[in-house]
């Protein structure tokens, strides 16, 4: 029996979920060391670099996608319990929403509305087909929320993971600089808006800056999630 | 990361998704188990410690967890080369119009309750 040659182990070890899995971590953790090395620079968010590093060897040894997933769906699992898990965080910030109680629930519902409507009108304006229209529209929830709402809807739920990414990516980057030209000298209402527009990179972002801010990005994550879990759906159900 | 904790978790997240087959409401199953997760702790008025501790070692890792998803962007990419203007004009401005209308709802409105700690 001769020994197998290195292409013929890499098929094997290409169809075992270990490669998948194995790679997901890796890719991550050089993308976590590449934003720590930078100081946390927003450019430099560990998730589209472990994306671009996976999807790039993926594609340079024609390993398809399903076969990368055998082994992701592990890491990819947890979206769910983790969706949960946000009760937690929402539970703790009880006191704080009482306090702000009429002012933060409008905002929360008024910026969820506007998020939602501004992503599927504009890209209903720039001639986006049905998929992408379905799969935009719930861009500003945290991933899992979002995925699920696309996955609902008939969308891609892959690609508003994508969408998401880029959004939180976009809001962390700028949304400092809008609410300067705004003269929003509120910490709450800073926060709020990261948290609503731009879910949990917005909410890094905002937590960095000031506890206040970050406490209200996060509860405002939260709530906006389940908003637009509970009325994109229903909205879609009952219009179309 | 408590087991205890992590089978409660998943539990909530089974009625959740029980109750999204059984009744086909248009809200993911996961979000369901938030809600009855979060009624829970209403009602027992208090967050166990490991709970606490088991939530967020989930999230913590947040990020990570739409890395596989994310990857099928090699899926989509002839869509978004298709697609990249509505694509961008939907998340570009879009975001930024997003996070000023919710600071000015909430800047205007919050001026009652404001504290010393909350002013820039």
């Amino acid at each position: 029996m001769t020994a197998p040659d290195l292409a013929e182990i890499w098929v094997y070890l290409a169809q075992k979920p270990l490669t998948g899995l194995t790679l997901t971590l890796c890719a991550y953790v050089a993308g976590d060391w590449l934003y720590e090395k930078s100081g946390r620079h927003p450019l430099l968010n560990p998730v589209p670099i472990a994306i671009a590093l996976i999807a790039g060897l993926l594609w340079a040894t024609d390993i398809p996608y399903r076969d990368y997933f055998e082994g992701a769906q592990f890491v990819h699992f947890l979206l769910g319990p983790a969706t949960v898990a946000l009760a937690v965080p929402l539970y703790q910030q009880l006191e704080t929403l009482r306090k702000s109680g009429p002012a933060l629930l409008a905002g929360v519902l008024i910026g969820s509305g506007t998020a939602a409507g501004c992503a599927y009108g504009f890209a209903w304006i720039g001639g986006a087909s049905t998929e992408t229209l379905l799969s935009i529209a719930p861009k500003s929830v945290t991933a899992p929320i979002a995925m699920g709402i696309a996955e609902q809807l008939g969308g891609l739920p892959s690609l508003t993971a994508v969408l998401v990414i880029l959004t939180g990516i976009t809001g962390a980057v700028f949304g400092p600089l809008v609410l300067n030209l705004a003269r929003i000298k509120d910490w709450r209402a800073r926060g709020l808006a990261m948290g609503v527009a731009s879910h949990g990179i917005g909410t890094s972002r905002a937590f960095q800056v000031n506890a206040v801010a970050g406490a209200f990005a996060g509860l405002a994550m939260g709530l906006n999630g389940l908003a637009t879990a509970i009325l994109i759906p229903l909205i879609f159900a009952l219009v179309l | 990361m408590i087991i205890r904790y992590l089978a409660l978790i998943l539990i909530c997240q089974l009625i959740g998704e029980t109750i999204q087959v059984a009744s086909g409401i248009p809200v993911p199953g996961p979000v369901i188990g938030m809600a009855i997760l979060f009624l829970g702790l209403l009602v027992k008025r208090g967050l166990p410690k490991d709970l606490s501790d088991t939530a967020g070692g989930l999230l913590r890792h947040l990020a990570l967890l739409f890395v596989p998803a994310g990857v099928g962007v090699m899926l989509h990419v002839p869509r978004l080369a298709d697609e990249w203007w509505p694509v961008f004009l939907a998340i570009v401005p879009g975001t930024l119009i997003a996070i000023a209308i919710t600071a000015l709802v909430m800047e205007r409105l919050g001026r009652a309750t404001i504290r010393e700690e909350d002013k820039v």
